[in-house]
């Protein structure tokens, strides 16, 4: 429940819609974009920046929404997992991840999907350990992390 | 149409959980829901001696706040699962009002607009404690005249137990070779990455609760709120949220915070939702494993087994939830192996951490690590491969049912029902390629590299009992629903139970849908825990099933005037060999024989009511079983360990998803590396823990976990229809011993011992450093 004398107003874009909201000063990026967006595929697995669930875009930037406030967002172009859906059908990486079992409890992966989108902007990955590296940054407990390295290499290549 | 079963079928769950559609607890829209949080205990063992809640309750936005003794009437024990004449119980209390046992324990709960304004809230709270001595481990707990974990008991001793076969004493008294061992197996966690929550609300028009809970066991939970509540059981429905994101074990746990929340929102009358953070997860859900095995085992100059004494100190923390996880230690420590002799005793006691329950892997890593630690140390002692000895004391293939001459969990006598371990074992090592890579390791040994490999077999009992259970109704949108007891938490559930559903009725998949978890939909159920849901639900669905196609080819022929051995189905239509112009679709059916006309009698020989039923009780466990077997190289200076090769060699009988239970296999493989290497729940003498974020406690990423090459052999099990086992926590269960059997065997050169798990680098470095003639000859040459 924002307070009005410490709330701020905050504006940008999410998945390319403009919002227009006021928030608490504390309420972090993550909340904002469950809480207020009601964008819930944006999950929180530990809310202190290592397991990566709450891994969303921010300017281009793969970040964790658990350590950002929603107010440092403010002017930002925000992209989360919501997006990365095409015309209704599953894109490149999704569809590689369904292919090789990357995903089992589901809980981890819009944070992998993220983190791997973003890399995958910067360049092709190149090899196994190229993909570990990109995985590395984000914790699975159900796959072992097989599928995800199959995946990324078949969709980042 | 094919066989679905023995199919890598895509899963049905993937594209909701791909594109941020998921339901998770958090996830679901309850409007006008309140936030919880709670205040839990700071110390290990104290009493509350005053609290103060008055500025707590003052906070604008809060709406109540609680302590344990504001709800007394809900201060009931949280029974343990698996009892004992002998336990020595001490009541778990959802929200005790006087002593507190572990740093986490829930002390107050905080009802306010906003989890921002309830965490506020707790620091308001003031709560004067009396600090009482803790006890931080089973050593401390068994100390004569150390301290109490519960101040009104006489000791710490929760139960001790002996389980025999044969005549050990004299066995081992006799034996040409005797060696002895005290393995350590440290505390871990399930670090489910969604952690537990529940979401609950009341209707006063009804009287009826109704509970959102990640539970693994949605029946269990509402017993135990009909019981404590004393409310009707129809009055109570517990939903598992259609995804919960991972379970392995505490979540098939019931806590004290399932009780709290509901009643909470039935005293308020507004839906209360409570959702762990990271931080209560680490001290509040339930762990596991820690156990000390002080295991003697005596064997002939050929490395035959002759007799095994294990005594075992099991930590059961503050509370015994049952003595599930140190009864499967004590039936898992025989294994594979043929052993005339065993004596296996256990010393379960209290301590002042946090309550242990199963984990992924359940008490077997522990026993799997005491047994094939010794089986190395036997093939070291008598100069022999350690593979060969293995190999000479397997149980073969034709020896099924075989009963190793303890008893189970539930006193029946521990029986395997089928395997073939040798062929098992062959495989794993050929796969490494085991002769070319000891070759590989003596070469590379010359060079003054620390080349090792371990093996480690093992047994699991799944497939549980008592019992799980299935409906299967034809809709009346012409759509058959099979409705499972079960949760799932990442399985493919409603993938794979369609599966089985399709092969039952003969029609095609996408006809059927399965939902799960939600005690309002199907009366009974247990839960999933101990990867028993394929080998109970499995052919509970099959069951209903088949009944279904009977009563759906009964209710076709008769309307459509012909002998039901001329039905067969096309996609949704039931027809006269596989004419269309005579058939009608399952809508048709549907309408005829459930939805009727009203007034109107039924047509002749049309039974109402397509709906079936199947519960299955197993007549006990099927037994899986594995070998994995790993190449590693080990740095002395720094005690780093890479892990060149690994291979699992995996039977769970039939499967019905091969992909699916390669992911539960490999997953459960990462889970148990962790184990291995990097897991530690660490507390210092105070009972304090000392490792509550990602930061202290490292869970393993892609770039711990090595490929991995699976392969998988299929003994049916005799034991039910399908002939399947479990899969979901193998890949666990003998990592820690294979990679500390790989490390010890890769600085045999210089005599260090690996005698506990995880096998971390400081204690690689202090095994070896223990030896000063061994740290100069790694250091000086």
């Amino acid at each position: 429940m924002p307070d009005v004398d410490t709330g701020h107003r905050i504006t940008g874009t999410v998945n390319g819609a403009a919002y227009d909201e006021v928030v608490d000063d504390r309420m972090t990026l993550a909340d904002f974009l469950r809480e207020k967006l009601r964008l819930t595929g944006t999950h929180l697995g530990c809310e202190h920046g290592v397991c990566g669930a709450c891994t969303v875009i921010v300017d281009g930037a793969a970040s964790r929404s658990c350590l950002m406030l929603a107010v440092q967002a403010d002017g930002t172009e925000i992209e989360t997992v919501e997006v990365l859906a095409e015309d209704g059908e599953l894109n490149r990486l999704q569809a590689a991840f369904k292919k090789n079992h990357a995903l089992q409890c589901g809980f981890c992966t819009s944070g992998f999907l993220m983190s791997v989108t973003a890399a995958m902007r910067e360049g092709a990955i190149r090899d196994e350990g190229h993909a570990r590296e990109v995985l590395s940054g984000n914790i699975c407990r159900c796959t072992g992390y097989t599928g995800l390295v199959k995946a990324v290499l078949e969709a980042g290549e | 149409m094919t066989t679905m079963i023995g199919t890598s079928v895509p899963r049905r769950e993937d594209e909701r959980l791909l594109t941020g559609r998921g339901r998770y607890l958090d996830d679901l829209d309850l409007p006008d829901a309140l936030a919880a949080a709670f205040l839990r205990s700071s110390n290990a063992h104290a009493r509350i001696l005053q609290i103060d809640l008055s500025a707590a309750r003052e906070l604008p936005g809060v709406i109540a706040v609680f302590s344990g003794a504001d709800l007394a009437e809900i201060q009931k024990p949280l029974a343990p699962k698996v009892l004992h004449p002998q336990l020595k119980d001490f009541p778990r209390l959802p929200m005790p009002p006087g002593e507190l046992h572990y740093v986490g324990e829930p002390v107050a709960v905080v009802i306010a607009e906003t989890r921002y304004i309830a965490e506020d809230a707790l620091e308001l709270i003031d709560v004067d404690y009396e600090v009482l001595p803790a006890v931080a481990s089973t050593a401390a707990a068994l100390e004569p005249g150390g301290p109490l974990a519960h101040s009104d008991a006489e000791s710490n001793v929760a139960v001790l137990l002996t389980q025999s076969a044969g005549n050990t004493a004299e066995a081992l008294r006799t034996a040409p070779n005797r060696l002895s061992e005290e393995f350590f197996v440290m505390r871990g966690g399930g670090h489910s990455m969604e952690p537990r929550a529940v979401a609950a609300r009341y209707e006063p028009a009804t009287g009826q609760l109704t509970i959102w809970d990640t539970t693994q066991s949605p029946h269990y939970a509402r017993q135990q709120l009909s019981v404590i509540y004393e409310m009707a059981e129809d009055d109570i429905r517990v939903i598992a949220p259609p995804d919960v994101g991972g379970g392995f074990g505490p979540k098939a746990q019931f806590y004290g915070e399932e009780v709290v929340i509901p009643w909470v929102a039935k005293k308020l009358r507004r839906p209360v939702k409570w959702v762990e953070d990271r931080q209560e997860n680490f001290v509040s859900a339930m762990m596991e494993r820690s156990q000390t095995h002080r295991i003697e085992v005596g064997f002939d100059d050929d490395g035959m087994l002759l007799a095994v004494k294990d005594v075992i100190e099991h930590d059961q923390g503050a509370y015994c939830a049952g003595l599930q996880v140190p009864s499967i230690t004590t039936a898992t420590v025989p294994g594979p192996y043929r052993i005339p002799n065993i004596e296996i005793e256990l010393r379960a006691c209290y301590t002042n951490m946090v309550p242990t329950s199963s984990v992924r892997g359940a008490g077997r890593p522990q026993a799997v690590f005491a047994m094939e630690r010794m089986m190395d140390r036997v093939a070291e002692h008598l100069g022999l491969d350690p593979a060969e000895v293995r190999f000479r004391n397997l149980i073969q293939a034709d020896e099924f049912p075989y009963k190793v001459g303890i008893t189970f969990r539930d006193g029946s006598p521990l029986t395997y029902d089928s395997g073939d371990f040798p062929r098992l074992l062959e495989g794993t090592l050929d796969r490494l390629g085991y002769a070319e890579a000891r070759a590989e390791q003596a070469k590379l040994r010359a060079e003054g590299r620390y080349i090792g490999i371990g093996i480690a077999a093992y047994v699991e009992g799944c497939g549980l009992g008592p019992y799980e259970g299935a409906k299967v109704r034809l809709t009346n949108t012409g759509r058959v629903l099979v409705t499972l007891a079960a949760a799932g938490q990442g399985q493919g559930y409603e993938t794979v139970y369609a599966q089985i559903a399709s092969d039952g009725l003969g029609i095609d998949m996408d006809h059927i849908d399965v939902l799960t978890g939600d005690t309002s939909r199907i009366p009974f159920g247990q839960g999933t825990f101990a990867s028993r849901i394929t080998a109970t639900a499995g052919p509970a669905v099959l069951d209903a099933a088949q009944q279904m196609r009977v009563r759906l080819v009964d209710t076709a022929a008769n309307l459509l005037g012909c002998d039901p051995a001329e039905i067969t189905f096309t996609g949704d239509r039931a027809s006269l060999n596989g004419d269309l112009e005579k058939s009608l679709s399952l809508l048709e059916i549907a309408r005829v024989a459930n939805i009727g006309k009203h007034g109107i009698t039924l047509p002749v020989g049309i039974s109402a009511g397509l709906e079936t039923s199947s519960y299955f009780a197993p007549e006990r466990a099927a037994y899986a079983s594995g070998a994995h077997a790993a190449m590693v190289e080990v740095d002395p200076e720094t005690g780093g360990i890479e892990i060149l090769k690994y291979v699992i060699g995996h039977d769970c009988g039939n499967v019905i998803n091969p992909k699916l239970v390669d992911g539960q296999v490999l997953g459960g493989f990462a889970h148990g590396l962790g184990n291995a290497m990097y897991e530690e729940a660490a507390y210092d003498a105070e009972g304090q823990p000392q490792a509550t974020s990602y930061l202290d406690y490292s869970l393993v990423s892609a770039a711990e976990v090595p490929t991995v090459e699976l392969f998988h052999i299929h003994s049916p099990s005799p034991l039910n229809p399908l002939g399947v086992k479990g899969a979901g926590e193998g890949g666990t269960i003998p990592a820690p011993a294979t990679i500390a059997n790989a490390v010890e065997d890769a600085l045999r050169p210089l005599g260090a011992r690996v005698n506990r798990a995880p096998v971390t680098p400081a204690r690689i470095v202090e095994a070896i450093h223990g030896d000063e003639q061994a740290l100069a000859e790694v250091r000086g040459s």
